[in-house]
């Protein structure tokens, strides 16, 4: 541990003598990985390896001339190779300096250093360090790390003509055809190895490697697909020992180092993993990944340099808290890193443009400020390149600095601009680096209100990242957010309505963006922002009521603020607001009483108000699947209030939701299971959803990956399966299997409900029996025994209880000791005592196993139970210790723990 | 001149006011001649008897009053409120130009402002009165000796931002600004009103604090 690196790349730093390799573990496991490669290449690959270098590779050697085999002409102490047709090339092989011109060349003679092979190995990187150049020739080389992978293969192929030159295409055929193609999955997989693999051990360089996204899309990528559109793949987090982390960009075009240009940030090249394993274009590859590895150790030392002084005092702490970090952490935030502009866009006359505007808005009073203001409005302020140029030009800062003046007349041609300017993602990230947000929230007390609005707009964009959300309410940016929307609803004057009106629709987008982070939640609800939000809801302005609605959304996340909203009489508001024409706003209303809607107060509120008609009028929009989502998630957490489901009846809403349950997405999916099983509470009920044939599709979702879908489909299953004529199909599909084989999800919710859908399918189910056994899989059960999760545990009891009925079933369990398991389940959680002490009774009817739960001691907490106030506790604690009376060694001891005395009372 | 005479007069004077005048009620225009005639009373300390504000002391009230810094500026207000040319803005001036100028609607402002820029009245905003109107933007050495490079450098640059200001508002492209080009910049960024220095007032709050209401409140 505590290797820095500049010791560990000795290459390059301190030593005079620079081309060096220190031996660090590293670097051998390194070396070994290319010998072996090196010495297979004549075997495996014949015809890569017979491929002519441009340029020989050439270094000193410790292989003499008595070493080689008969494959040499050899004469004193120099040799040539027999591959070599003239005898004009120069040799091999002169006293310590060798000279090798093909990879099979190359083999050979590292074979014959026998045992110092490794030696050579590195000798040979040392020596050569341009190898690539050599090997491929400086045009393609320089095209391979200038990355040309965008070069036309076949015009390259046009001008190469001998047969050499062909296999170098293929090289980079070979490489450009790993690039373009993003549906690779194992693209950067490679990289990611190799990195952790410098992670690993005490004498590592780097402390960890992880994705910023722990999201992987269907072609393996986990860029956003917008970001994909550019050619990037993942973006890397890379934390070495001594520096603080540095952030990578993998995209088709190589791996960059973000914020650093020019070759050197090429580090590591694209290629497959199979392509390095078994490919003799690998060692290429291997040897330029070596090298490439050896100029980002440079760079990282660089950088190591550059910033010591400012790190040292607080690296410690910082990555102490960077690795602790988790992405589940609300405030956590997801580095992303920009991309530069193309390299043409500098050359543009936009970007003259830019600069002159730049300059003299700096440069100039207050009077040119202004001018220059006005005439960057007219720039394309959507192109990220043009505010990237404006940021490098020193322009964001020189606007930043303008909000701290008194010009107001500036700031608000500032805040024009920075609004705009906001929508770009990097931008944003700037303006918090340059402490803007701060100054955004300065002005919103200024005098001016167009400034107020003008400062919100802003802040509502650039709230788009924690971070910014956090410096938001730390500033005490969410009280001054909230005076706005105040302002507006005390405003009588005529004259100023109409301004205080935008200041507040911008107050209330910038809370809307503020209030995805939960801290921020809190601040805006006990600042008192949620009555004055319930009070804008009676506005009739949709873009007044889309920010608003959505702040109430966001902010119902919160119970505290919920309980606030049922109290004001949003709900009214809320339902009056889904009839509305705008989509949008149909949208945040449906969402908003979907998270209001876990009380059943405002389940009843919505009901008074006649909310519930609105909502199934939205579910006939089926294309707009945001809305669809939203309308049946609301009907869902609606429909928990058994009085609502028998209204939604009355529109025949679940013959509605029935027809939702195939070709939807997830979202979708999710909701319409959950209504179903609330629904399906209803006894009468279970008979629509047959005949509308919603139990085939409830079946065929058992097959999704989803894990919140089948937490909802299979309770909804569970819910169905009480019916027999429901069980009757449901044993057709083959639902049991499907349902038994959900018991190997990893995640303890789906177990559960999973099990507990299972119970009443075995219930109800004529041949259960014959299915059931042909499962094999009763193995599963005593790992589920062992869960920690109490539900898991309850369910398990209970599926324990419904198959004990079977003789050969209950064989089959308490061979795999469940009588042991179940017993010392007895003394843990209250939750579960019911279906445990349930499971205890029916499994007393195998063989001696009530002898057995008397000897594990499973009697003495049973009798406790008996005092327990729950009747259905009671009830099955009673039935269990009947069925262990049957032992007589369990009499003596219920006597002596006093269950008479318990039982007569 | 006793006190409540000396009302009386003023509310006279008031009444017959603000019937020419659009933006201001009666009692407004009572409050403008009090302050207007305090104003006059601090400058009779050096003068004698005039009839009206001189260029100076006009030149104070805007900076205390309006904020306004720029002198070139102040200069080209005082020739706008001194209808007459005279050397001196009355009672009268005083009023129409404050009601007209800084309270007018935005069609007003546009005229004034355009009127503002045009030096020579000839109906243009020409390169000439640009360069007048952004010259001291840079503060030009001119004087200092063995700057001529420098003077070349900055009389560049002034010609260069010419261009970029013409590029943007110049619609027709005859190398000057009129009254339509003006309109339609103003129209697309109201921003572009004050383009050329700033000749309205900033905190119109204030002054309306400061001289309508306080006056009032006596």
């Amino acid at each position: 541990m505590g290797v820095s690196l500049s010791k560990a790349a000795q290459w390059t730093t301190f030593s005079p003598d620079a081309s060096k390799l220190k031996s660090t573990p590293t670097n051998e496991a390194l070396l070994k990985e290319i010998l072996t490669f090196v010495e297979q290449i004549g075997s495996q690959h014949p015809q890569e390896a017979d491929f002519t270098f441009e340029a020989p590779l050439q270094w000193r050697t410790t292989v003499v001339t008595s070493d080689l085999k008969s494959d040499y002409h050899i004469r004193d102490s120099t040799a040539w190779s027999h591959e070599t047709d003239s005898r004009e090339a120069p040799p091999l092989l002169t006293p310590f300096t060798v000279r090798v011109r093909s990879l099979g060349q190359l083999s050979m003679l590292i074979q014959a250093a026998e045992d110092k092979k490794l030696e050579e190995v590195q000798a040979c990187l040392e020596g050569n360090r341009d190898f690539l150049v050599k090997i491929l020739g400086p045009r393609i080389a320089s095209q391979l790390l200038e990355d040309g992978a965008y070069a036309d293969v076949e015009s390259l192929k046009e001008d190469v003509k001998d047969e050499a030159s062909e296999i170098k295409a293929r090289l980079v055929a070979l490489r450009l055809f790993c690039c373009p193609s993003l549906k690779s999955e194992s693209l950067m997989l490679v990289e990611m190895d190799f990195l952790q693999f410098c992670s690993e051990g005490d004498d590592r360089l780097l402390k960890s490697v992880r994705y910023t996204s722990d999201f992987e899309f269907w072609n393996g990528c986990r860029a956003p697909p917008w970001r994909q559109a550019q050619g990037e793949i993942c973006y890397v987090v890379i934390e070495s020992v001594d520096t603080g982390s540095l952030n990578v960009t993998c995209c088709t075009a190589g791996v960059f180092l973000n914020g650093v240009g020019g070759p050197g940030a090429l580090f590591i090249s694209n290629s497959r993993k199979e392509f390095i394993l078994n490919s003799a274009a690998g060692v290429t590859l291997w040897l330029l990944l070596f090298h490439t590895y050896i100029m980002y150790i440079h760079s990282v030392t660089c950088r190591l340099r550059d910033c010591c002084s400012f790190r040292k005092t607080s690296s410690k702490a910082t990555l102490a808290e960077l690795s602790s970090e988790t992405s589940s952490e609300s405030e956590e935030e997801e580095e992303r890193p920009e991309h530069q502009p193309e390299s043409d866009f500098y050359l543009s006359s936009e970007f003259l443009q830019i600069k002159k505007l730049v300059k003299y808005l700096k440069k100039g009073d207050q009077k040119v400020t202004l001018l220059m203001l006005c005439c960057m409005l007219d720039l394309d302020l959507t192109q990220d390149s043009c505010n990237l140029a404006i940021r490098d030009e020193g322009g964001l800062q020189f606007l930043l600095n303008l909000l701290d003046t008194n010009e107001d007349k500036c700031k608000i041609g500032a805040l024009k601009i920075l609004i705009r300017m906001s929508r770009c993602v990097p931008i944003q990230r700037s303006m918090e680096d340059m402490l803007g947000v701060r100054s955004l929230v300065n002005n919103l007390d200024s005098e001016v209100t167009k400034v107020k609005a003008l400062a919100a707009e802003t802040i509502a964009n650039v709230a788009n990242f924690p971070r910014a959300r956090r410096t938001v309410r730390q500033s005490g940016g969410i009280e001054k957010l909230i005076k706005l929307l105040d302002c507006f609803l005390k405003s009588q004057k005529k004259s100023d309505h109409l301004e205080n009106m935008e200041a507040a629709r911008c107050g209330a987008l910038a809370l809307w963006s503020c209030s995805r982070s939960t801290k921020n939640k809190k601040a805006i609800c006990s600042a008192g922002g949620i009555p004055l939000l319930g009070c804008l809801l009676t506005s009739s302005l949709e873009s007044m009521l889309i920010p608003v609605v959505g702040t109430l959304q966001e902010c119902a996340s919160e119970e505290s603020s919920r309980i606030t909203i049922q109290s004001k009489d949003i709900i009214k508001n809320l339902v009056k607001n889904l009839r509305s024409n705008c989509t949008d706003l149909q949208i945040q209303c449906s969402m908003a009483l979907f998270k209001c809607a876990e009380d059943t107060e405002t389940r009843d509120l919505v009901r008074k108000y006649k909310g519930l008609k609105p909502l199934v009028e939205l579910l006939n929009n089926t294309n707009n699947k945001e809305l669809l989502a939203a309308a049946t998630g609301a009907i869902w957490k609606c429909s928990i209030s058994i009085e609502n489901v028998l209204i939604f009846q009355n529109d025949k809403v679940l013959e509605s939701l029935a027809g939702l349950l195939t070709a939807q997405p997830e979202e979708v999916l999710i909701n319409v299971a959950g209504a179903l099983t609330e629904f399906l509470q209803v006894p009468a009920n279970k008979a629509v959803i047959r005949k509308c044939d919603g139990i085939k599709p409830m079946i065929q979702l058992l097959l999704s990956t989803n894990q919140a879908l089948l937490v909802n489909v299979t309770k909804a299953i569970s819910a169905c399966a009480t019916d027999r004529e429901n069980m009757k199909i449901i044993d057709e599909l083959d639902g049991i299997s499907l349902l038994w084989s959900l018991l190997q999800n990893p995640n303890p919710e789906v177990q559960a409900s999973a099990a507990w859908a299972i119970c009443p399918c075995i219930g109800n189910s004529k041949d259960a029996m014959r299915t059931v056994l042909s499962f094999q899989g009763f193995g599963r059960i005593p790992d589920l025994l062992m869960s920690t999760n109490n539900e898991v545990l309850a369910s398990i009891c209970a599926v324990i209880a419904k198959l004990a009925k079977y003789k050969n079933i209950l064989a089959t369990l308490t061979d795999l000791g469940i009588v042991s398991l179940l017993t010392k389940l007895t003394n843990t959680v209250r939750k579960l005592r019911h279906h445990l002490s349930d499971a205890i009774c029916h499994c007393c009817q195998f063989a001696n196993n009530t002898a057995a739960f008397g000897e594990a001691g499973a009697v003495e907490p049973l009798v406790r139970y008996m005092k327990s106030e729950d009747i259905l506790v009671r009830q099955s604690a009673t039935m269990a210790l009947f069925q262990l009376s049957w032992d007589p060694n369990n009499n003596l001891t219920m006597l002596s723990r006093g269950a008479v005395k318990v039982s007569c009372v | 001149m006793s006190s409540s005479a000396n009302k009386k007069a003023i509310q006279a004077l008031a009444e017959t006011i603000s019937k020419k005048v659009e933006h201001f009620n009666k009692k407004e225009v009572e409050c403008l001649i009090w302050r207007f005639n305090a104003l006059l009373e601090a400058q009779k300390h050096s003068d004698g008897s005039v009839s009206g504000l001189d260029r100076n002391q006009f030149k104070v009230v805007l900076h205390n009053l309006f904020e306004m810094t720029d002198d070139f500026i102040m200069d080209r207000v005082f020739r706008i409120f001194d209808k007459d040319n005279d050397g001196f803005v009355t009672v009268e001036e005083w009023i129409q130009g404050l009601s007209v100028h800084f309270w007018g609607t935005l069609d007003e402002q546009k005229r004034y402002c355009f009127h503002m820029y045009d030096l020579k009245g000839s109906g243009f905003i020409t390169r000439d009165d640009i360069f007048l109107l952004l010259k001291d933007s840079f503060h030009l050495r001119l004087e200092e000796e063995g700057r001529e490079d420098d003077y070349q450098d900055e009389q560049d640059e002034i010609n260069e931002l010419m261009e970029i200001v013409l590029k943007k508002m110049d619609h027709d492209k005859d190398g000057r600004l009129s009254f339509q080009d003006f309109e339609k910049s103003v129209k697309k960024e109201e921003l572009l009103l004050e383009a050329f220095g700033s000749c309205l007032p900033n905190f119109r709050k204030k002054f309306e604090q400061q001289v309508l209401e306080k006056q009032q409140d006596e």
